[in-house]
């Protein structure tokens, strides 16, 4: 038998509560908190979709580091070891495991569309490239679950949510600011309203994904540098100027 | 709690569910102005379609210049085993290429040819290589594709909320009742034009890749509604989903692993699939493992495709006889193996998220190591009938789409043919019921609070544990309306489901109406054993062995039945089932049929 602690509470607190569960072969910790519902507390709530790291609905804090629960293997742990499932700490507690992750929704919403360039042939399609696509279709592998948002300071510990849009949220900028065929110039709302320059590198986002997105390096940094680019390079504002090109 | 102190809404179109159909209707209906309300049972983008694999079918004909909708038209009623509505498959091939064309100029990042254009691969059934994809996590990015575009049309999304029930006055569509999970607080959405789009019915199965919303819901309202419902005795056992360890049993393995060369093997080392052509496709595949070999090497005019791309219900049951005479492995599956047909790159580059379900879960490196796969409970092929051009049910102002709809897919379903379908029919769905916009009859108080009352009911009494019944629900399905089906099986789980019925109204919860899964699976059960039953009843009724439809009392096709529908009505508070014959497939669709390419 394996000892599990798991927050049961809502948003006006609560605390550990402790549960026996038998392990069996390749369970995960997902496994574990359903047999607990299943057995001994119906009303335990937690989010799921596809137990198989797809989805990104099952986040939250293992013995303190944010995971999926469904990729996080019991076997990672000593037999007799004590495993503390906690909800994710940037967000607040709507019940037991399930945290209200509703202002990535609204920041997502905020972040200017995709915006095509004109179709290259008159029957409406566009030619991209196989090494044009790859950055974007990196930053397409997020799922969503938000473990970024979780682990990063500026949310977690500064609480910064109007300020900064934080780093999953950098990553749906990125897809389209890298898109091949995209136009629309995010430079202004990612400096401003989306607070990029919060961000102080320290990688514990890329860290923690699990989709293995280089968040930091391929998508955030590169943001920046644009930001920048655009805001300080004396050279590019006359170009702009000259040119009339935005990009 | 009385009617008038519900929260309600008014919406000229309410779509129930927000995988790709829900989301491409509700997008259609915004773009012809409607005003459109999105409910989904849980947060946006995470239903099903963000599990699809493998790709979206439609004939670009990027990859393989030959293709076009009439050969696509062709494979899926040939896939269906001549079971499909002929009129959705000739649209549906007809305007698949277009749905996809328009992903793109939403944003979507398909996988490239060398020239530029979208990638398309080779799947079980297809006569040529169809499927946009990227990668083997196409439908992740279908959804948050049109998740965008959606949340940047102006729909109102309202999240983790279950539909309970859709009213009916004066055999017109007036509204639903749901609640939220987060509150348990109900809420009425008033309309004329309700678009289902809820997919599937695989949680009443044990061995499934379905998640926890697969419980049939739309069928089950659409039922209590009054539609019809056809072909629920059509269910896809995927053929390869992964069987150890035990915690990880029904979790989808893609056919695109077989697309991209993976075999299959017995305990003995066979490649079995040889043995296993059925008539209808001889000449089609490979009969060699040197063909097969060339073919996925890349000669592709000269070669055919190796037996393992066989139809999904030909593999399926293929596998469950290796294992019934004891060919299987350890753990009662077979070899699915790729490591020796392809390299470690390019099975990383191709497939990596089955790399790393598999090294995670299974600790099994798939570039080294053979996978150990057997079937699992995928997708229901019967579901609401609809019109085919409008998608509108036997229910004025009730639309339904995607998987809920029945009648595309005929008897099976060929991979890559949901995301497309969704696409197709989400969009025509969107079209017709922003067309249906008017004032919705008034939907009477009683009605919506004794609703309100049965939803709560769980809550008046002690009662038994609801995970429990669930449980014991998916334990009969598994046994008795399972992949191999007989007379005596389905009538024993018609029995048992009666008695399950008497025990799920005796649930009891504990506990606050606040994000309570007890309650919720309590609610969930009424869905799972309308379709549970629905099911067993239908292929009861079918007395012959057809695409997803095996009984070992009636092991094979019987012509007379291949074009006559299972109908399921409620009538007079039971479930009537009743045959009817669907209209002939036109002389020159017939002559596309049954052409050889």
């Amino acid at each position: 038998m394996t000892l599990f602690r798991v927050f049961r509470g809502t948003r006006d607190g609560g605390g550990l509560h402790d549960y026996q569960v038998a392990a069996t072969e390749g369970m995960v910790v997902l496994d574990a908190v359903h047999t607990i519902q299943a057995e001994q507390a119906p009303d335990l709530a937690v989010r799921w979709n596809c137990k198989a790291g797809k989805c990104g609905s099952c986040s939250a804090e293992i013995n303190g580091k944010p995971k999926l629960m469904c990729m996080t293997r019991m076997s990672d742990y000593a037999p007799d070891e004590t495993i503390t499932v906690t909800p994710m700490k940037a967000f607040p507690v709507i019940k037991d495991l399930v945290t209200d992750v509703s202002w990535n929704y609204e920041v997502n919403k905020r972040i200017p569309s995709f915006q095509p360039r004109a179709p290259d042939f008159p029957d409406g399609t566009w030619r991209m490239y196989q090494f044009e696509v790859e950055r974007p279709q990196e930053f397409r592998k997020c799922i969503e679950c938000f473990l970024c948002q979780d682990v990063c300071h500026v949310l977690r510990t500064h609480d910064k949510h109007e300020q900064f849009m934080g780093p999953a949220m950098l990553v749906r900028a990125a897809v389209y600011e890298m898109h091949p065929l995209d136009e629309a110039d995010r430079r202004d709302y990612l400096r401003h309203e989306g607070g990029i320059g919060f961000c102080n590198i320290t990688k514990c986002c890329t860290e923690v994904c699990p989709e293995s997105i280089t968040i930091t390096d391929n998508a955030i940094i590169p943001l920046k540098e644009r930001v920048v680019d655009a805001n300080y390079d004396p050279l590019a504002a006359l170009w702009r100027k000259v040119t009339g090109k935005g990009k | 709690m009385a009617a008038s102190d519900l929260k309600s809404h008014t919406y000229d179109v309410v779509v129930i569910g927000a995988g790709g159909a829900g989301l491409r209707a509700a997008i259609e209906a915004s773009a012809l102005k409607a005003k459109v309300a999105l409910v989904c049972k849980s947060l946006l983008g995470k239903a099903h379609t963000v599990m699809a694999e493998g790709g979206a079918a439609a004939a670009l004909g990027n990859v393989m210049g030959e293709d076009n909708w009439r050969v696509h038209f062709r494979d899926t009623m040939r896939g269906g085993k001549m079971h499909n509505n002929w009129r959705m498959a000739q649209i549906h091939a007809q305007e698949a290429p277009d749905r996809i064309n328009e992903l793109e100029a939403w944003g979507a990042l398909f996988d490239r040819t060398p020239d530029g254009r979208i990638n398309q691969r080779p799947f079980g059934g297809h006569t040529y290589s169809r499927l946009a994809h990227v990668g083997d996590r196409t439908g992740l990015e279908m959804i948050r594709v049109l998740q965008d575009k959606g949340v940047h049309s102006g729909i109102d999304v309202h999240m983790e909320c279950t539909i309970v029930k859709l009213f009916v006055v004066g055999g017109k569509v007036a509204g639903a009742l749901g609640y939220f999970r987060e509150t348990g607080r109900f809420v009425l959405f008033k309309t004329s034009a309700i678009v289902l789009a809820t997919g599937g019915i695989g949680k009443a199965w044990q061995i499934t890749s379905n998640s926890w919303e697969y419980t049939g819901d739309g069928h089950a309202l659409a039922y209590e509604a009054g539609a019809e419902l056809i072909d629920m005795e059509f269910v896809q056992f995927h053929p390869t989903g992964m069987v150890w360890p035990p915690s990880v049993r029904g979790i989808l393995v893609t056919e695109g692993v077989r697309g991209e060369g993976g075999v299959l093997k017995n305990s003995t080392g066979e490649r079995f699939m040889f043995r296993y052509m059925p008539d209808m496709f001889k000449g089609d595949y490979a009969d060699t493992e040197a063909e097969s070999d060339a073919w996925v090497k890349g000669d592709r005019t000269k070669n055919r495709r190796p037996p393992e791309l066989l139809t999904r219900d030909v593999v399926a049951k293929a596998i469950t006889k290796e294992i019934a005479e004891g060919r299987g492995t350890e753990h009662g599956g077979v070899v699915l193996d790729i490591a020796s047909k392809q390299s470690p790159d390019y099975i990383k580059k191709k497939l990596p998220s089955m790399y790393h379900q598999f090294k995670e879960l299974a600790h099994v490196d798939i570039t080294k190591d053979p996978m150990e796969i057997g079937p699992t409970t995928h997708y229901v092929m019967g579901g609401v009938k609809v019109d085919a051009e409008t998608q509108e049910s036997t229910v004025p102002g009730l639309y339904a789409a995607g998987e809920v709809g029945g009648g595309m897919h005929g008897a099976n379903r060929l991979g890559g043919n949901s995301l497309s379908d969704l696409l197709v029919f989400g969009r025509r769905a969107g079209q017709y019921a922003a067309g249906k916009r008017g004032a919705a009859p008034a939907i009477p108080d009683a009605e919506v609070e004794q609703a309100m009352r049965e939803a709560l009911e769980p809550f008046e009494h002690a009662g038994e544990n609801p995970f429990a019944v669930q449980s014991a629900l998916q334990a009969i399905m598994q046994r008795d309306a399972g992949i191999i089906r007989d007379k005596a099986g389905l009538e024993n789980a018609l029995a048992e489901l009666e008695k399950l019925k008497g025990r799920a109204r005796k649930v009891g919860v504990t506990g606050s109406r606040e994000y309570n899964p007890g309650w919720h699976t309590a609610i969930d059960l009424q869905s799972l054993l309308i379709v549970s039953e629905a099911t067993a009843r239908a292929a009861l009724e079918r007395t012959e062995s057809r695409g997803g439809h095996t009984r070992s009392d009636h092991p094979d096709p019987d012509e007379k039945q291949a074009r006559e529908q299972i109908v399921i009505k409620k009538e007079g508070g039971r479930m009537a089932v009743r045959r009817e014959v669907q209209p002939p497939i036109p002389a020159d669709l017939m002559a596309l049929i049954k052409e050889s390419v």
